[in-house]
């Protein structure tokens, strides 16, 4: 009862907090730029060929109209224009690219795969070494794995992902000729091509998100092994693998759960990045695509895709808090 | 926390002045014991002074960032001569395809690194702090609303936001300064949140609850009573968000929507450096080096400073 009032308190304020953003990005993107109908109406460009363009695309309602049917779109589709010349958008409809003959919902769905496997493989790989070298350093304090884990991981949380895999592309890639340097293969395709294009992109990310995670594992990890529940567990005469893998490490997840939710939200932004630099037709591309093209519909819909990602991680978090800490239940 | 309160006395049972006087020669020789912090503070010094004097630095190597010298290059493009071009003329090459001078880019590149970086920390602290502050000392529905603005915010897919404004920018508009501005929206509310938060606590200390108690207006709790308080968490947290603001802005330059050509900037040369990886890997090395240093020294300063002020053994934050 207790968990189902929280779940619901929390959806509510997810649904707010979405509505306000798609309110500033619909209005920061479609009605601050002036007049998106100009941009695809082609030249010569007449004023009835403009008008035409412009009731097509619903842009010449009022803003609050515009942005009503855009949220109605979300739950009930939509159609522009009408009779032979219409094109329907079915829900959830995230809107429509005119310049891609497109629901924006498709493109993105057709660009999941490549962003998604690249950011579930690289958090995996993140939280076992990150999680893991932070363990074994605060357990083994000021040993030389220790120091060798802190300095790496000073230098790890400098380096920009980005010049990280380039200088893997040019020694793995380039030089070595152990992987591919870009491109993403379907893992449906030929699973053994999909891994070894996502290896590199994988390390990267890894490496740099490891770094931030060993930190913070190290730091509660010494906290929590002076408690005195651990003074307990080892005058019990628990093993001391017990005493710090099941009493110490539940307790230490619960700071590292919070800033893994941030993360995984984050994480498209940063596949933007990665992307770019491994040349993979995923998300982030998608967005640069648009950026270009100044194609605005496109542009709303990725912002809000993510910015649902992100705020449905954040509620996930939430979710796993109350089953690793039940003090939270309280 | 609770188990350190009898071993530090509170700070207020001490006459101020001498108090602050001594923590600060206190910080001062924790922060010289440690020899990663006085790296990373010479490290800030140097790319400092770089930034600064910019011109003089490229005068000394004889080129400025801007001028072509398509001699340097060979018919494809590429820099003729060892590492990219590498020479007595040109100290760390050219870069491919216009010839520019490389070490003047990087060092110019330094200015545009830092003066985003600074700025956009310097408003973001500004905003964050002075909301922070008032939002956690008047509460009521001014707090209820920052809190609220503040979780909007944070869930903002911020770095996908700023790339979709590349589309959207008129190009009459200085990019530098509208960089900063959109750093410092995004950059905010993550020092508001930190900051109402220890005001939360400030505020149920004794020493706030004297003041209030002898008559002290808001303005006098708010800057001579808790602001000196959160001096420590202010100066480490500015330190840390420098690097972050100095890595955002590489990170749109490299993707193409952050600071256009031919203002010298790292993260571009960087993002033009990917279709040279292969035959001039020097193009990406330095100003790569250049980034990762700045941010490596900026990162280490702030880690020195976190532990000089540290709380179980300085009392001086929180």
């Amino acid at each position: 009862m207790r968990l189902l009032r929280l779940i619901s308190g929390r959806l509510l304020s997810m649904v707010g907090t979405l509505l306000v953003i798609s309110l500033i990005t619909y209005l920061v993107f479609v009605l601050l730029p002036g007049d998106p109908a100009q941009l695809s109406c082609g030249r010569p460009c007449t004023p009835q060929r403009l008008a035409e363009a412009r009731a097509f695309m619903g842009y010449d309602q009022p803003w609050w109209q515009q942005y009503l049917a855009f949220l109605g779109g979300l739950f009930a589709g939509r159609t522009f224009g009408s009779g032979a010349a219409a094109v329907h958008c079915a829900a959830p409809c995230f809107g429509y690219s005119f310049q891609l003959n497109e629901s924006v919902t498709q493109l993105i769905v057709n660009r999941i795969p490549v962003t998604f496997s690249i950011a579930i493989g690289a958090a995996v790989l993140w939280l076992i070494l990150g999680v893991g070298a932070g363990v074994v350093s605060a357990v083994r304090r000021g040993s030389a794995m220790d120091r060798a884990a802190m300095t790496f991981s000073t230098v790890g949380v400098s380096a920009p992902s980005y010049l990280l895999g380039l200088l893997g592309i040019l020694l793995f890639g380039f030089t070595l000729n152990m992987v591919p340097v870009n491109g993403y293969v379907a893992l449906t395709e030929d699973p053994v091509g999909w891994l070894w294009h996502l290896v590199l992109p994988w390390c990267v990310l890894a490496l740099i998100h490891a770094a931030i995670y060993a930190r913070l594992t190290r730091g509660q990890m010494l906290e929590v092994l002076g408690e005195d529940y651990i003074r307990t567990a080892r005058a019990k005469g628990l093993r001391e693998r017990k005493v710090v893998g099941r009493h110490a490490l539940r307790n230490v997840l619960i700071p590292v759960i919070t800033v893994f939710g941030i993360d995984l939200g984050s994480l498209l932004g940063g596949a933007v990045i990665t992307e770019r630099v491994f040349s993979m037709p995923g998300l982030g591309a998608l967005l640069l695509d648009a950026v270009g093209n100044v194609d605005l519909p496109l542009i709303v819909g990725v912002t809000l895709f993510s910015a649902f990602l992100i705020i449905l991680a954040n509620f996930l978090v939430d979710l796993i808090y109350n089953v690793v800490d039940p003090r939270v239940a309280r | 926390m609770s188990t350190d309160t009898p071993l530090a006395p509170p700070a207020p049972a001490r006459p101020p002045r001498p108090a602050r006087r001594r923590g600060v020669r206190q910080l001062w020789q924790r922060l010289a014991a440690d020899r990663w912090a006085v790296a990373g503070a010479g490290g800030v010094a140097f790319f400092l002074v770089v930034a600064a004097a910019a011109p003089l630095f490229s005068a000394l190597g004889g080129h400025d960032p801007y001028s072509y010298d398509l001699d340097a290059l060979t018919d494809s493009g590429a820099p003729k001569g060892f590492g990219g071009g590498i020479s007595g003329a040109h100290w760390f090459g050219v870069e491919p395809m216009t010839g520019r001078d490389l070490f003047a880019i990087v060092v110019h590149g330094a200015r545009t690194s830092i003066l985003v970086g600074a700025g956009a920390t310097a408003a973001s602290m500004l905003i964050g702090v002075v909301v922070g502050l008032t939002a956690g000392f008047y509460g009521g529905w001014y707090d209820r609303v920052v809190t609220r603005v503040v979780d909007v915010l944070l869930g903002f897919p911020y770095l996908i936001f700023v790339i979709g404004l590349g589309a959207i920018v008129p190009t009459s508009l200085p990019k530098p300064l509208l960089l900063v501005g959109v750093l410092a929206v995004f950059g905010w509310p993550g020092v508001a949140r930190v900051v109402r938060s220890q005001t939360l606590a400030l505020k149920q200390r004794t020493f706030v609850v004297a003041s209030t108690a002898l008559g002290a207006g808001g303005w006098h709790l708010l800057v001579r009573q808790l602001l000196p308080n959160l001096t420590a968490t202010i100066i480490v947290y500015a330190t840390i968000k420098i690097p972050a603001m100095i890595g955002a802005e590489a990170a749109l330059s490299f993707l193409g929507v952050g600071v256009p050509p031919p203002t010298p900037a790292w993260g571009r040369s960087i993002g033009e450096a990917i279709a040279w990886v292969q035959t001039d890997p020097m193009f990406l090395v330095f100003p790569g080096a250049a980034l990762f240093l700045a941010t490596l020294a900026f990162n280490l300063l702030g880690d020195g400073l976190r532990d000089a002020f540290d709380p179980k053994t300085a009392g001086l934050r929180r």
